[in-house]
C-alpha cells in the first residue's frame, strides 16, 4: 500500500440547513483513521464550534473558508501528498470539483483519495448519471424536455400518467405541478409555457416508498450495504424532511434484496471508493423501482446510518481510501470479526427531523422537496411505537409522545389539508384524525403513508384511549401490571401516563406519582447493547439504549467512579455543535481525572454519541423520566449538566430534588437566574443595573410602562401567531402593529416589556468559577449594537473596542455575581455598555455558545478548567487578562440559511435566526472579520453595492462607509431616501426605485439582472409598505444569491474590510502559527 | 392485485386476551410469552438466526427441520405472507411446498400487515401448518443463552406439556427429500439435482440457466443417470446420516463430471472426499456472512442456515479450501484441485438473503459447457 505522508481534509464550514453537525462526526472519524495510520493531517474548516477543529485531532487546522481560492492557497503552501474530499459535505465536493476541474490537483501533485473526482461529477450531473446507470440497465425517473405542447402530450403518453410538469429553468419549483390525464397535462403545460421555453415532462413517483441503501466499496471492487432504511414520509418529502426508520419494515426480503443488488451493482459501476448513499423510490404496489440518486460522499444518512448500526462508516471510508481492503480491517464494535459484513440489528431506529419554522416571519410551512429542518433526533427502540414515542419527545418541542398532548381541536377539512399537504405538524394530525373518526385507511388515502406504519400509530391511539377510559375507573391504582408494561413498550412516558391517568393538573408531580407506582410494580426498563450482530458474537460494547420489550440487562452498572455528562439533544436554532463541543470536552476531561465517563445524548449528528468518546454511551432521551431511570441503574460519582446549553440545565430543579448528585453550582442557584424576577430582584440587591422590564397583562399596563421608560421598547408576547416572538418596537402604530401578531394579551399570556437601549455596545463574559470565585473568564465584544440577538451576532475576541475601564467594570459585576450565586462550573453573562454604563442583559449559569470560540482563539480550554472545578480539583486563578496582548484576533460570524426557507425574512433581529457560525483568525480585526463573513458565503463585491440605510441613526452611521466605497471605485444603487441624504452629502449614488413604485430603474429589476453584488438593507419600521418593500428587497436577494447585510455595524466593518484588503492580503495561516505567536494565560 | 389487510382494527385486545405459552430449554430456562399461530405444543432444537427480512423464506427452508426458530430481528410478520404462485410447477415465492421449522419464537408480532402480494397474517399461515408462535420474548436474552452455551434442546409448551426432541437423531433429510424422481425444463445441459431438502430458488435458478432437471431422491443413484451435471443440494441435520448420497458420491469422483453442492451438499462433498464433519456450537444462521474467496482480496456477504461444518484438516490433497469464513475462519466451500468438483457452505441461491454469489450457478454450468465441449472434441 502506498500511504501518503500529508493529507488535507475539508470541512463543511458552518452548520446550515442541509448540511450540519453531521459532517463534524464524519470529518472527525477520518482524521481519528488517518491519525493511527501515523500520517500527517491538515484541515481546512472555519467551524470553531466543531470537535474536529479541536487540539489533537488534526495536526493543524486553517481556519478558513472552504472554497477553490483558499484550498487552493493552503495546498501552495501545505504541499499535500493526498485530500479527502467526501468527510465535508456538498461545500467540500463542490469546492473539489471546482479545483479538478481548475486542474488543481494535477498542477500540485495531490492526489485525491477515495472516490475519484470523476466519479463524483457523474453522480452529480443528472444527464449524465441517468446515461451511466442506462449503460447497466437500472432504472432511473423517465422525464423528457419538450419546448411545445403537442410534444408535451406525445412525451406524456409515451411516460404514463400521472406525470409531473416542471419548468426547465424557474426558481422554487414555478409553474410545477401534477397531471393525472391528458387535460390536466394541456393546462399546466400552457402555463408553465408562459414562464419557460422548456418543461420536464417527468413520471410522477409521488406515494412511492423512499428506501436509501449505505453502500461501502473498496478498492478491490469488495461491496457491502452498511444499513437500509425506509422512509416513513413517501416520496414527495425530501428525506431529511421524513421521518426514517431502519431497517426497512414493510419491504420483503425479494425486495430489500433486489435493492442491495441494484445498489452494489451501481456503485461498482460509477467506481465509488469508500462509503456512499443511494436513494430509490418503489412502487408500493409492485416491486417496480426508481433509482433517484446518488451521494458520492458521506452524507446525513450515513451518519444516522453509523449511529444506528454501530459501524463507524467514515472510520471505515476513511481507511478504505487509503489502499485498505474491507476484509483487512475489524469490526471495530467486536474487535475480533471483520469490517466486511452487514450489521444485523435487533432494535429498530427512528429518525425524526426538527423544524423551526416558528422562528421566521413569513416562511412557508409546507414541507416537501426541499429541506427545511434544522436538526433531528434518533431514537432506538425494538417496536416501532417504542421507538417514534422517544422519538417525538426527543425533539423538545414540547410534546409528551404520540398522544397525551394539548392540542387544538380542528375541524376535519383542516385535518385532511394538513395530512395531504403536510406541514411540520402532519404527525399530530395524524392522532388527530384518528379522534375525528378516520380510519387507517382514509389517513393513508390522504398521506400516502404506508398502512403498516399507520397501524402502529392506530395502537397507540387505542391503548391511549383505554388508558384514557381508566381514568374514571379507578385511575392509577387500578392499573395492573400487565396494562402498565404494554405501554411502556408502546412507549409511553410516566408524563403521558400521568395526563391520560391521573388528568391534566400538575403534570410534573403527577408523572412522579406513575414513577413511583409503576417502580412498585417492578415495571423497570432495561439496559441493551448495540453490537452490530445482534448477540451473535460476544462484544465488549459500550454502545447501550434502554426498552421495556426485555426481561435482562446486558450489562452490570459501572462499578468505578463514573460521571455522567448529559448532552445537548437536538440542534435547534440557538444549540448546536458549540454544546457537543462543550459535552465531548467534558468527557474528556472526566477521563483524564480518573473516572469512567457515561454520555447520555440522542443526536446522531454528533460526536458526542459516538461510542468510543465516553466509557459508556446511552444513546437516550434526556427527559427526567429517562435520566433518572439511567441514574438509578448506575449510581454514578457525579452528575454534570452544565455543559449541553438548556436541555439540560431545565432538568437542574427536579433532579436535586431526587437526591442526584449534581456537579457545581446547586439547582436553587440555577433557578435563581433563570427565573426573570428572582434573577431582579438579586440584581438589585447586588446594585447592579438592568435594563427596565415588566411583565404585564393589559394593554393599558403596557402603555403606562412604556411611558416610563419611552420608545423603543423590546416586547415579548408569550404566544404569538408565527414568527418574530420578540421584537423592538419605536412608536405606538408599531407597538399596536406587532400586538396584532400576539394572539392574545391576559394573565395567561402577559407580555414581557423591556427598555430598549438604542446604540449600547453588547459584551459577553464567558467565564470559570470555583466556589463563587472566578478562576478564568474570557470577555468578547459583538460588532453589532445592542438590538440582534448574541447568537446571531457577529464577535470579536478579544474585544477591540471596549475600554480597560470598562473591562474592570464588568469584571467587578461578574464577580459579584459569582459570589452571589455560590458558581462553581461554567457560567455566561451578557451586558449592555453606553457611555460607560454597564447593564447585564442576562446570565447563564451553564457553558454557552460561545465557549468553543474563546477557547480556541485563547488557548485556554475553559471547558476543561470548568470541568475539573465540577470534579471538586483546585484551579488557579489564571491570567486571562493577558488576552488583551493576543497578537492576532478571533471573529466569530453566523451562517444564516434564508435561501433553504422560502418566504423568510432575511432581517437579523432581536429573536436568534441563524443556523451555525464560523470563527476565523487574523492580524487584524479588519482581516478576521473579512475571513469569517467570507467563510459564512459573502463576497466582496466586485463593482456595485445597493444601499437601503433606513432610519436616519444608521444613515449616518453609514455615510463614512458609502464615501469608502466610492473612493474605491463602487458604484453605489440607492433608495429614495438613502439617495437624497447621501447626495445631500456629498456622496454620488444612482437612485433606484422601491419595488412598490413600480418604476424603473427598480431595486429588484437590478437584482434580478445581478447588476448587484452587495445589498446594505437597513429596516427601517414595522409599517405595512415599508415592511413589504424592504421584504421584497432583501428576499430577492436572497433568492438571487446576493450578498445581504441588514445591520449598519455589521455593514460597515465589512465595506472597511474588504476597501482596506485585498483577497492577496488575507494570510494563509495555520492555528498552530497564530498559536505560536500568542502567550499563555496559564498562570 | 389484492387489497392490503389492514382495515379490520382491533389488535389491542391482545392485551388481554392472548393465550399464554412458555418456550422451555433443557437447560431448565422457561421463558413466559405470548401465543399466535397455533396454540399447540412442539419440541425441537431451538436455534437463531440473524436475519432481518424474509420470514416466509426461511420457515419453509427445509433446513430448519425440526428446529425451533428464533429471530433476533424485533418486530416480525410486517408484510405479512404471500399467496402462492407457481413457477415451472415450483412455488415463486416459498423455498418447499411447507412450513419445516417446528416453532417460532419472537419478541413483536405484527398480527397486521400491510404489503402489495401479501395474502394473510403469519400466525394466520403458522396455523395453517399448525406451528406454534411465541410472541413478547427477550430473544436478546435467548440468543446470548444459545451462543454461550450452544443450540439446546427445547419446547413451546401451550396447554399440554410434551417431551423434548433432538431433531438430530432422526433421518431428516429423509422426511423433507422427495419420494420420487421429478423433472423440469427441457434446457440443453441435463442437471442431476440431489434433493436432501433442496429450496426451491436452487431449481429456479438452475431453471433459468437453461437446463433441463433431473430432481432425485436423497439416496436415489444418480450414477445410472447420464446427466451432464451434478448438484447436491441443501438440507437439514447431521450430514453423517446421508450414508448413501455419500457412497453414490464417492463413485460419482470417479468421473470428470462437474459436481456443485450447496451447504449440507457442501458437507456431503467434504465427507465422499475423506473430510470430516463436526457440529458447530451455534452456527450460522443469517443474511451476512461475510466469506473470502482463498488467497485474494475477494470478499462475498453470503446467506446461511447450518449447524454443522466441514474439517478441512482430513481433506486429501488434491482437495482445497474454496472460501473461509471472515469472522470465525471456518470452512466455506471446497474445490477439487483438477476435477470439475466444488461446494460452498453458504447459499448462493439466497431467498432468503444477499443474491452476491448467485454467479456461482453461472460458473457451474459454465463448467458444465467445457467438459462437454471436450467430450464432444
Amino acid at each position: 500500500m502506498n500511504k501518503p505522508n500529508k493529507v488535507l481534509v475539508l470541512g463543511s464550514g458552518a452548520l446550515k440547513i442541509g448540511e450540519a453537525g453531521e459532517f463534524d462526526y464524519s470529518g472527525s472519524q477520518a482524521l481519528k483513521a488517518l491519525k493511527e495510520e501515523g500520517i500527517r493531517t491538515i484541515l481546512i474548516n472555519p467551524n470553531i464550534a466543531t470537535v474536529q477543529t479541536s487540539d489533537d485531532i488534526a495536526d493543524d487546522v486553517y481556519f478558513l473558508p472552504v472554497t477553490p481560492y483558499f484550498v487552493e492557497r493552503v495546498i501552495q503552501k501545505e504541499k499535500p501528498d493526498g485530500i479527502f474530499v467526501a468527510f465535508g459535505g456538498q461545500t467540500a465536493l463542490n469546492c473539489a470539483v471546482a479545483l479538478y476541474r481548475d486542474g488543481i490537483f494535477e498542477k500540485y501533485g495531490v492526489k485525491v483519495l477515495g472516490t475519484p473526482v470523476q466519479s463524483i461529477i457523474d453522480t452529480e450531473d443528472r444527464d449524465i448519471f441517468k446515461a451511466k446507470l442506462d449503460q447497466i440497465g437500472v432504472l432511473t425517473a423517465r422525464s423528457e424536455a419538450v419546448t411545445s405542447i403537442e410534444d408535451a402530450l406525445a412525451a406524456g403518453n409515451r411516460i404514463g400518467f400521472p406525470l409531473i410538469i416542471r419548468s426547465a429553468f424557474a426558481l422554487g419549483g414555478l409553474g410545477s405541478g401534477f397531471a393525472y390525464n391528458e387535460d390536466e397535462l394541456r393546462a399546466l403545460a400552457a402555463k408553465a409555457f408562459s414562464t419557460s421555453d422548456q418543461i420536464l415532462v417527468e413520471e410522477s413517483l409521488k406515494g412511492w416508498k423512499e428506501v436509501e441503501y449505505e453502500v461501502v466499496r473498496d478498492a478491490f471492487d469488495n461491496c457491502i450495504t452498511v444499513c437500509n432504511m425506509e422512509n416513513f414520509d413517501p416520496i414527495g418529502i425530501h428525506t431529511g424532511e421524513s421521518i426514517v426508520v431502519a431497517p426497512s419494515q414493510t419491504l420483503s426480503n425479494r425486495e430489500y434484496h433486489k435493492l442491495r443488488s441494484i445498489g452494489i451493482k451501481t456503485i461498482r459501476h460509477l467506481g465509488i471508493v469508500g462509503e456512499c448513499n443511494i436513494q430509490y423510490a418503489l412502487d408500493p404496489h409492485s416491486e417496480e423501482y426508481r433509482v433517484i440518486e446518488v451521494n458520492a460522499r458521506l452524507s446525513r444518512s450515513s451518519a444516522l446510518a453509523s449511529k444506528a448500526t454501530g459501524y463507524p462508516l467514515a472510520f471505515v471510508a476513511a481507511k478504505l481510501s487509503l489502499g485498505y481492503s474491507l476484509a483487512e480491517l475489524k469490526n471495530s464494535v467486536t474487535q475480533t470479526t471483520s469490517a466486511y459484513f452487514e450489521p444485523a440489528l435487533d432494535y429498530l431506529v427512528v429518525k425524526l427531523p426538527r423544524w423551526d419554522l416558528g422562528k421566521f416571519s413569513g416562511v412557508q410551512r409546507q414541507i416537501g422537496s426541499a429541506m427545511k429542518s434544522v436538526g433531528e433526533v434518533m431514537a432506538i427502540g425494538k417496536s416501532f411505537e417504542e421507538a417514534i414515542q422517544k422519538g417525538l419527545r426527543m425533539l423538545d418541542t414540547g410534546k409528551r409522545g404520540f398522544v397525551g398532548n394539548e392540542t387544538e381541536q380542528l375541524d376535519n377539512d383542516t385535518i385532511d389539508h394538513l395530512l395531504s399537504e403536510p406541514n411540520e405538524e402532519r404527525i399530530f394530525a395524524i392522532n388527530l384524525a384518528f379522534e375525528a373518526g378516520y380510519d387507517i385507511e382514509r389517513v393513508h388515502e390522504l398521506t400516502r403513508i404506508d398502512r403498516w406504519f399507520l397501524q402502529r400509530l392506530y395502537s397507540i391511539y387505542e391503548l391511549s384511549n383505554q388508558l384514557g377510559e381508566k381514568r374514571n375507573n379507578g385511575g392509577l391504582d387500578a392499573l395492573d401490571t400487565e396494562t402498565l408494561r404494554e405501554a411502556k413498550k408502546m412507549g409511553f412516558s410516566d408524563q403521558q401516563l400521568a395526563v391520560k391517568l391521573l388528568g391534566q393538573g400538575d403534570v410534573k408531580t403527577n408523572e412522579l406519582t406513575v414513577r413511583a407506582r409503576r417502580k412498585a410494580l417492578g415495571v423497570l426498563p432495561v439496559v441493551k447493547q448495540i453490537d452490530t450482530l445482534a448477540a451473535e458474537f460476544p462484544a465488549q460494547t459500550n454502545y447501550l439504549y434502554t426498552t421495556y420489550h426485555g426481561t435482562e440487562n446486558d450489562l452490570e452498572p459501572e462499578t468505578d467512579k463514573s460521571v455522567v455528562v448529559l448532552g445537548s439533544g437536538v440542534y435547534r436554532i440557538g444549540s448546536s455543535v458549540e454544546f457537543d463541543w462543550c459535552g465531548v470536552n467534558a468527557v474528556q476531561t472526566v477521563a483524564e481525572e480518573g473516572y469512567k465517563s457515561i454520555i447520555i445524548n440522542y443526536n446522531p449528528e454528533t460526536v458526542s454519541t459516538d461510542y468510543d468518546v465516553s466509557d459508556r454511551l446511552y444513546f437516550e432521551e434526556l427527559s427526567y423520566e429517562r435520566v433518572m431511570d439511567i441514574l438509578e441503574f448506575e449510581d454514578p460519582t457525579g452528575v454534570i449538566l452544565s455543559t449541553g446549553g438548556q436541555i439540560p440545565n431545565n432538568l437542574a430543579t427536579r433532579l436535586e430534588q431526587a437526591q442526584v448528585p449534581i456537579l457545581g453550582t446547586a439547582a436553587a442557584q440555577i433557578d435563581e437566574a433563570e427565573n426573570r424576577h428572582k434573577f431582579s430582584s438579586i440584581m438589585d440587591e447586588l446594585g447592579i443595573a438592568q435594563p427596565r422590564w415588566n411583565e404585564l397583562t393589559t394593554m393599558e399596563a403596557i402603555y403606562d410602562f412604556v411611558k416610563e421608560v419611552n420608545f423603543p421598547v423590546l416586547i415579548r408576547p408569550s404566544y404569538v401567531l408565527s414568527g418574530a416572538a420578540m421584537n423592538v418596537v419605536s412608536n405606538p402604530q408599531e407597538l399596536e402593529e406587532y400586538l396584532k401578531l400576539a394572539v392574545a394579551v391576559s394573565a395567561e399570556y402577559p407580555v414581557v416589556v423591556s427598555e430598549f437601549i438604542q446604540e449600547a455596545k453588547e459584551i459577553e463574559l464567558d467565564a470559570v468559577a470555583d466556589k463563587g470565585d472566578i478562576v478564568s473568564y474570557a470577555i468578547s465584544e459583538h460588532v453589532e449594537f445592542a438590538g440582534v440577538h448574541s447568537g446571531d451576532a457577529t464577535m470579536y475576541y478579544p474585544p477591540q473596542r471596549v475600554y480597560v475601564g470598562t473591562v474592570r467594570k464588568l469584571k467587578v459585576i461578574a464577580e459579584k455575581i459569582a459570589k452571589r450565586f455560590q458558581i462553581s462550573g461554567p457560567f455566561n453573562i451578557q451586558f449592555l455598555e453606553k457611555n460607560g454604563e454597564i447593564r447585564v442583559i442576562e446570565c447563564n449559569l451553564r457553558a454557552s455558545r460561545s465557549f468553543p470560540f474563546v477557547s480556541k482563539v485563547s488557548g485556554n480550554n475553559l471547558i476543561k478548567k470548568a470541568t475539573k472545578v465540577l470534579l471538586g480539583l483546585h484551579v488557579e486563578r489564571d491570567a486571562s487578562e493577558l488576552v488583551y496582548d493576543l497578537p492576532f484576533v478571533g471573529v466569530k460570524a453566523s451562517q444564516f440559511s434564508f435561501t433553504r426557507l422560502q418566504g423568510a425574512d432575511p432581517v437579523l433581529r432581536v429573536d436568534m435566526t441563524s443556523t451555525g457560525e464560523v470563527g476565523c483568525l487574523g492580524d487584524t480585526a479588519e482581516e478576521a472579520l473579512l475571513k469569517s463573513l467570507l467563510s459564512v458565503g459573502y463576497r466582496i463585491p466586485k463593482k456595485s453595492v445597493l444601499i437601503s440605510s433606513g432610519p436616519i441613526i444608521s444613515k449616518v452611521a453609514l455615510l463614512g462607509a458609502a464615501r469608502l466605497l466610492v473612493q474605491n471605485d463602487y458604484t453605489l444603487y440607492a433608495t429614495h431616501g438613502t439617495h437624497l441624504f447621501f447626495t445631500e452629502n456629498g456622496v454620488p449614488s444612482t437612485l433606484v426605485y422601491w419595488p412598490d413604485e413600480l418604476q424603473e430603474p427598480n431595486a429588484l429589476t437590478y437584482l434580478r439582472e445581478r447588476k448587484i453584488d452587495l445589498v446594505i438593507n437597513i429596516p427601517k419600521n414595522l409599517t405595512k409598505g415599508e415592511l413589504d418593500n424592504d421584504y421584497k428587497i432583501r428576499r430577492t436577494a436572497v433568492d438571487f444569491n446576493i450578498p445581504l447585510i441588514t445591520n449598519a455595524r455589521l455593514a460597515k466593518a465589512f465595506i472597511k474590510a474588504f476597501c482596506t484588503l485585498k483577497m492577496e492580503d488575507l494570510s494563509i495561516k495555520s492555528w498552530k502559527e497564530f498559536k505560536a505567536q500568542a502567550v499563555s494565560v496559564e498562570a | 392485485m389484492q387489497a392490503t389487510t389492514t382495515g379490520n382494527l382491533p389488535n389491542s385486545a391482545n392485551i388481554t386476551l392472548t393465550k399464554q405459552v412458555k418456550l422451555v430449554l433443557e437447560d431448565g430456562t422457561e421463558i413466559q410469552g405470548k401465543s399466535f399461530g397455533a396454540f399447540t405444543s412442539a419440541a425441537g432444537e431451538v436455534v437463531f438466526s440473524t436475519a432481518m427480512t424474509g420470514y416466509p423464506e426461511n420457515l419453509t427452508d427445509p433446513s430448519f427441520k425440526g428446529q425451533i426458530l428464533v429471530l433476533t430481528y424485533p418486530m416480525v410478520g410486517n408484510y405479512g405472507v404471500p399467496g402462492e404462485e407457481l413457477y415451472e410447477y415450483v412455488s415463486k415465492v416459498f423455498e418447499s411446498d411447507k412450513i419445516h421449522i417446528s416453532g417460532l419464537v419472537i419478541n413483536y408480532y405484527s398480527e397486521e400487515h400491510s404489503h402489495w402480494n401479501s395474502a394473510k397474517s403469519l400466525g394466520d399461515w403458522l396455523a395453517e401448518y399448525n406451528i406454534p408462535g411465541i410472541y413478547d420474548v427477550d430473544t436478546r436474552l435467548l440468543t446470548k443463552k444459545l451462543r454461550e452455551k450452544g443450540a439446546m434442546l427445547g419446547k413451546i409448551v401451550a396447554a399440554d406439556d410434551i417431551e423434548m426432541h433432538d431433531p438430530n437423531q432422526d433421518n431428516l433429510v429423509d422426511a423433507v427429500s422427495i419420494p420420487e424422481v421429478q423433472r423440469y425444463g427441457t434446457g440443453k445441459h441435463k442437471i442431476v439435482l440431489v434433493d436432501c431438502g433442496t429450496k426451491s430458488n436452487i431449481i429456479r435458478c438452475l431453471l433459468q440457466r437453461d437446463v433441463e432437471l433431473i430432481r432425485v431422491p436423497w439416496d436415489y443413484d444418480f450414477n445410472s443417470i447420464d446427466y451432464d451435471g451434478l448438484f447436491l443440494s441443501n438440507g437439514p441435520g447431521d450430514p453423517k446420516t446421508c450414508e448413501p448420497t455419500i457412497s453414490h458420491l464417492k463413485t460419482a469422483y470417479g468421473t470428470e463430471k462437474p459436481i456443485f453442492g450447496i451447504c449440507l451438499g457442501n458437507q456431503l462433498m467434504g465427507l465422499a472426499a475423506g473430510g470430516d464433519t463436526f457440529k458447530l456450537k451455534y452456527g450460522h444462521r443469517s443474511h451476512n456472512q461475510p466469506v473470502l474467496l482463498s488467497g485474494t482480496k475477494q470478499c462475498y456477504i453470503t446467506s446461511q442456515n447450518h449447524g454443522f461444518a466441514l474439517d478441512t484438516k482430513g481433506l486429501p490433497e488434491e482437495w482445497e479450501m474454496l472460501f473461509e469464513n471472515l469472522n470465525d475462519g471456518t470452512c466455506e466451500g471446497i474445490k477439487h484441485k483438477s476435477k470439475p468438483f466444488f461446494s460452498v457452505q453458504f447459499h448462493p441461491e439466497a431467498a432468503g438473503g444477499p443474491e452476491d454469489t448467485e454467479f456461482l450457478f453461472d460458473q457451474f454450468l459454465d463448467l458444465v459447457e467445457k467438459h462437454k465441449a471436450e467430450q464432444g472434441s
